[in-house]
């Protein structure tokens, strides 16, 4: 397998995970849009997290900003598979950006509020692996 | 072909998943209801009624329930609908009607009230039938849970567990459970359509749904003889 060849399955492997990541931030952005109470499946910490006012970032809600930045790396995937180079090098800044705001938000979770949301948590995981797939992509100069 | 490929690709998922925020936010119906604290009579703050739907509408059910009592659970999203399809003719009323055999009946009855001195007592309303097979058996986290969906109603905490316990949330628990009372109400849920009480037959969807077609009639042709 060439290098070209293996760094294009990581960005179409990254554009699907950022996909479900897209979809787990636009369903939190609806809820916290629309004023519905979601349905938390019986967890009263993920209702204390969603709750909570670190859900909210001056009034905005942390999953629309969320759905904006997985919609970001999935375009930016998606072109970068296609061979788009100038695709590839936003996409480091948003995933690590993203990596930062999941270690304050699971922090948040974990010593501050002492409870744990499963939506938060999952987007968490694809974060990490948004992460993991981007620094296992081979440099240019590997070729 | 090729290099148009993932702008369709991009342009695809952000009509299908990124707007749906957007629309949902815009084209979200205006819900038919108006705020619990709305007082129908002023003589006394008990006194004042919860009040789905078009407060000014002809036909009035009206709802004793617990909100402990898997009944009146399956019930409310059912009279929620009703009322949707009546609009602007049906409204709902709700009342207190906490039955002893149940643990946290008058406790959830004071969450519900306390979210509606905040303005949010439907919101609180559906989310406890919703929740209701979680909280009423979380043991001793009931309590918990409904300071954790007042949290995620935006209701201020500390005056919503004030609140909770305050002679004002008492009171109109007591108001509700009066007027049961007095108009016989013996279980939950018990249901008057213009102030007419349903018969233990009507008790279903269809009957429900038949009483208040008639009524609703009733109404019509009563104002176009007028």
């Amino acid at each position: 397998m060439t290098v070209a060849r293996f760094r294009t399955i990581l960005y179409i492997v990254a554009a699907i995970v950022a996909l479900a990541g897209l979809a787990d931030a636009t369903y939190l952005a609806v809820q916290a849009l629309t004023g519905e109470t979601l349905s938390c499946g019986g967890s009263p910490d993920c209702f204390r997290v969603l709750g909570s006012s670190y859900a909210k970032v001056g009034g905005i809600p942390v999953a629309l900003l969320g759905a904006l930045a997985y919609f970001s790396v999935f375009s930016l995937a998606t072109f970068a598979a296609f061979g788009y180079a100038r695709a590839r090098t936003p996409l480091i800044p948003i995933i690590g950006a993203m990596f930062l705001a999941t270690l304050w938000f699971l922090y948040v979770q974990a010593f501050v509020l002492h409870a744990y949301c499963r939506y938060c948590l999952f987007s968490a995981a694809i974060t990490f692996l948004l992460a993991g797939l981007v620094i296992a992509v081979p440099s240019s100069h590997e070729e | 072909m090729k290099c148009y490929l993932p702008f369709v690709i991009v342009g695809v998922a952000a009509s299908t998943v990124l707007t749906r925020p957007l629309l949902c936010q815009t084209m979200q119906p205006q819900r038919p209801t108006i705020s619990g604290d709305e007082p129908v009579s002023a003589r006394h703050p008990a006194e004042s009624v919860h009040i789905r739907g078009n407060p000014a509408a002809a036909v009035t059910l009206e709802e004793f329930g617990d909100f402990e009592c898997p009944s009146c659970a399956n019930l409310a999203p059912f009279l929620d609908q009703v009322i949707k399809e009546y609009h602007p003719r049906a409204r709902l009323i709700f009342r207190n009607f906490p039955l002893s055999m149940h643990q946290y009946a008058r406790d959830v009855a004071q969450a519900a009230e306390a979210a509606g001195l905040q303005g949010r007592y439907w919101e609180m309303h559906d989310v406890l039938y919703r929740e209701q097979p979680v909280w009423s058996s979380s043991g001793n986290n009931a309590r918990r849970l409904f300071i954790s969906y007042a949290e995620t109603l935006g209701l201020d905490l500390d005056r919503f567990q004030k609140d909770m316990q305050s002679d004002k949330v008492r009171e109109r628990i007591e108001s509700d459970q009066a007027r049961a009372k007095s108009l016989g109400v013996k279980t939950a849920p018990w249901l008057f359509i213009d102030k007419r009480e349903m018969g233990p037959n009507d008790r279903n969807p269809e009957g429900v749904r038949r009483l208040v077609d008639e009524a609703v009639k009733a109404e019509s042709s009563t104002s176009e003889k007028k």
